[in-house]
């Protein structure tokens, strides 16, 4: 049950995230504002984004990124312009880099690493002449009257 | 006194539990039978004092005993008699309770139930059970001890989180637990066979039923959290890529891994080793979970470092149980020879991708899970890895193994053909990309989530159908030889069939809400209707109202679909004055074909209303999908070869060695 109880805490509010009077009149311009939000971290919550979050903190950071974007600013500058404030932290999907390569390296590289190692089992496996079980005759009757159905 | 006696009985569980590791080991050692024989009176008796004690702390909750701290902190005099109960696991003492309790039923069923077992084995098993036991009772004896008193016991108890007031999540955490802490049993059975030096098809045989059992929990318990996260939370998510999920998600990625190469093992004698180390690694990332839960340690390092003695403490389980088990296997794992052959197109190849795949798939919600932590105490740096980076990250796994699995679950064992694979998949490959391509002209904006779900899931269902199909010769033979082939189809054949029909469908319902959800936010004065996609709402009105244990303020809406009422719906705010905390309740219309979903939010100054409303299309697919998946494993679970009863039948009392 604790499992989700940090989660719960921090939602302590379930109201409301985006509020009625802060929708853009442009459906476009909102669009991208709600897209935008779902890749911004409420900076005072556990693993929320700001468009899901009641808290005060993720309204502001929602405000302002409908401001940026009346200003006429591109998507990935408004994300600049929110990371340039509030640090590395605020995005949900962290950038590639030096320092995050590993993280986004892992998933390739494991499955380049287990597929090599599959393919040399499996054409070892399919190569090699059928030795011999190692059961006695007792243990080999055992086992055929247990796979026998 | 009552309190004492489930103490008292958690300290002898515990000195049971050592005997229990202590005495069949070495008896199996010595091949002293009266020493390993007395490992099913010790996991027998240890369950029934873990279940006295789990039984005294109950009694506690239900008669509000706030001279307990633990009830004084949890509970509540007002609240519903359901929720004193389920209480007793909604708090970090009382859940490791239930976690140990759950651990030694395994133990105890072991006990029970596995008659047939060679005794050695049977002993090492449960003493490999009992040792999980005494590092969890110990645990939970010194750092986390339910049953102590308070000298000055309150009038009334602090309640319950009202939002761990729903059935729902009332009965999420036991499914749970039945799940990742049944998984120990696989772990046992490793450590024993590996101490056995031999692992073998019986072995198999003895291990996927409890495998399947704890995955079919675990299944049922992710399921329940995210309907309850859906219908709860409030806005209708159902899945966060929280690290409180990952860290049940992990562990059935690698169970579901696991049940397939069991089967190798079974069939074929083959990924002898694979599959010991797919058994240790499913239940370490329990015990992960367990700890990245339980330390607090993902929420923040410098709480961890505050207060530090539970976290350390399962961090050193963790340390011994992980690292004992890893170095045994890279010791042992050499003598675990395979000796099957199989061609590189066959059904073991095709499992091969499977594991690879699962295995690979997990280890990235692991990294992305723990990446945070690492980059704060390697470098300093505070990086956030959420939801975004897992969509992007893990779905490519998921994609390619729908792709793959209707051909790997045709392909014969040893040796087959692509050719003729695909001769019998061909018209589900072209009824799957049809659908894709026709979705994908039907909708505007150019997402290609649900076109290319709705291809696979279509490929994997209609697959799983023409697998069972040509097992009962439909189409080939005349319809009561269908007839008479399907009544003898194992149940297993059966339960893969539901078991990837019931991922298909998953998938379905996953892209079709992620893809076409549509959301409205506005404000309403009583008596407005508003457009929601085909269909029109009409708000008519809050009244207040009073609950057990919270008020509430009741919204009443009408659904209309072409001036037709369809559905009156109260989307309701509660109020819990114990805690002064408010929760939503969501009013949800529900269908096959899609939710409607209507909050209701806060009075605004000018005395409208904020409202928040959805149509969520083929949501229910997805918990649909989740349900079939669990009801495939049930049906393999009770195929007779698994049955205890049916391989008693088999082998003749005197067939079995006198040993």
């Amino acid at each position: 049950m604790l499992r989700y109880l940090s989660l719960i805490l921090m939602l302590a509010t379930p109201l409301y995230a985006v509020q009625p009077n802060e929708i853009l009149e442009d459906p476009v311009l909102e669009a991208r504002a709600r897209d935008i939000s779902k890749g911004l971290r409420c900076l005072v919550c556990r693993n929320e984004n700001i468009d899901d979050s009641n808290a005060g903190l993720a309204r502001d950071l929602r405000l302002l990124v409908r401001e940026r974007l009346i200003a006429g600013d591109g998507d990935k500058q408004v994300v600049a312009y929110v990371v340039a404030r509030y640090g590395e932290y605020v995005l949900l999907k962290p950038v590639f880099n030096a320092r995050n390569a590993l993280l986004w390296l892992a998933a390739p590289i494991l499955l380049l690493m287990g597929g090599g190692i599959s393919y040399a089992f499996i054409r070892r496996q399919s190569r090699k002449s059928p030795p011999k079980d190692g059961l006695n005759a007792d243990e080999k009757k055992r086992l055929a009257a247990l796979l026998d159905d | 006194m009552i309190v004492e006696l489930g103490h008292f009985a958690l300290i002898l569980a515990l000195i049971v539990a050592i005997v229990q590791v202590l005495i069949p080991m070495i008896g199996a050692a010595r091949g002293w039978h009266d020493w390993m024989r007395l490992a099913t009176p010790a996991a027998l008796v240890q369950f029934t004092l873990v279940g006295v004690a789990y039984a005294m702390l109950t009694v506690a909750f239900v008669t509000s005993d706030f001279s307990v701290r633990l009830v004084a902190a949890n509970s509540h005099s007002a609240k519903p008699m359901l929720y004193k109960v389920t209480g007793v696991w909604a708090n970090h003492e009382g859940s490791m309770l239930l976690w140990i309790l759950i651990l030694t039923l395994f133990g105890a069923a072991v006990a029970a139930w596995g008659k047939n077992l060679p005794p050695s084995l049977k002993a090492r098993v449960l003493s490999v059970q009992a040792m999980i036991g005494v590092a969890f009772l110990a645990f939970i004896l010194f750092t986390s001890n339910p049953f102590l008193r308070l000298a000055n016991p309150p009038v009334d108890g602090n309640g319950l989180n009202p939002l761990l007031q729903d059935p729902g999540l009332a009965f999420h955490p036991p499914f749970l637990y039945l799940g990742y802490v049944g998984l120990s049993m696989a772990f046992s059975f490793a450590i024993a066979a590996l101490i056995e030096g031999r692992v073998d098809a019986a072995w198999a045989r003895w291990v996927r039923p409890w495998t399947l059992a704890a995955w079919i929990f675990l299944t049922i318990g992710i399921g329940l959290g995210s309907w309850w996260a859906y219908y709860e939370l409030g806005w209708g998510g159902w899945w966060f890529w929280d690290p409180v999920e990952n860290a049940s998600f992990m562990p059935w990625l690698i169970a579901a891994a696991l049940l397939h190469s069991a089967i190798v093992v079974e069939k074929r004698n083959a990924l002898k080793s694979w599959t010991v180390l797919l058994a240790i690694l499913a239940f370490s990332f329990s015990l992960i979970g367990t700890f990245i839960v339980r330390s607090g340690v993902i929420t923040s390092v410098h709480a961890f470092a505050n207060d530090p003695e539970r976290g350390v403490f399962i961090l050193g389980i963790l340390a011994v149980a992980i690292g004992g088990a890893l170095t045994l296997y890279a010791l042992r794992a050499g003598q675990l020879r395979s000796n099957a052959i199989f061609g590189l197109v066959s059904r073991e190849s095709g499992l091969v991708l499977n594991n690879l795949l699962l295995a690979v798939a997990a280890a990235v919600v692991f990294i992305g899970t723990i990446w945070p932590l690492l980059a704060e105490m390697t470098s300093g740096a505070k990086v956030s890895v959420g939801a975004p980076f897992f969509n992007m990250a893990f779905t490519p796994f998921m994609v390619l193994l729908a792709m793959i699995l209707p051909i790997g679950a045709i392909l014969p064992w040893k040796r087959g053909q692509l050719k003729r694979a695909m001769g019998a998949l061909w018209g589900a490959l072209a009824l799957s990309i049809t659908l894709g391509v026709l979705v994908w002209s039907l909708q505007t904006g150019g997402r290609m989530l649900a076109p290319i779900g709705i291809m696979l899931a279509t490929w994997v269902v209609l697959g799983a159908l023409i697998d069972v199909g040509l097992r009962i010769k439909l189409g080939k033979a005349p319809f009561g030889e269908n007839l008479r082939r399907a009544r003898n189809l194992p149940r297993a054949d059966w339960g893969k069939m539901f078991g990837h029909m019931g991922f298909g469908l998953t998938i379905f319902g996953i892209s079709a809400i992620m893809a076409w959800e549509v959301e409205d936010i506005r404000t309403l004065n009583i008596g407005d209707t508003f457009a929601l996609q085909a269909y029109e709402l009409r708000f008519e009105g809050v009244e207040a109202l009073q609950g057990p244990n919270y008020t509430i303020q009741r919204g009443a809406f009408t659904l209309l679909k072409d001036g037709q009422e369809i559905a009156i719906m109260y989307p309701e705010k509660r109020n819990y004055p114990v805690q002064s905390m408010p929760t939503t309740e969501a009013a949800i219309n529900q269908s096959l074909l899609r939710d409607i979903y209507v909050v209701l939010g806060d009075r605004q100054n000018d005395g409208s209303w904020a409202v928040r409303s959805y149509v969520k299309p083929f949501v229910n697919w997805i918990w649909i999908g989740v349900f079939v998946l669990a009801f495939g494993g049930a049906l393999s679970i009770t195929d007779r070869r698994y049955r205890v009863a049916s391989l008693a039948r088999k082998i003749p009392l005197n067939a079995i060695p006198a040993e």
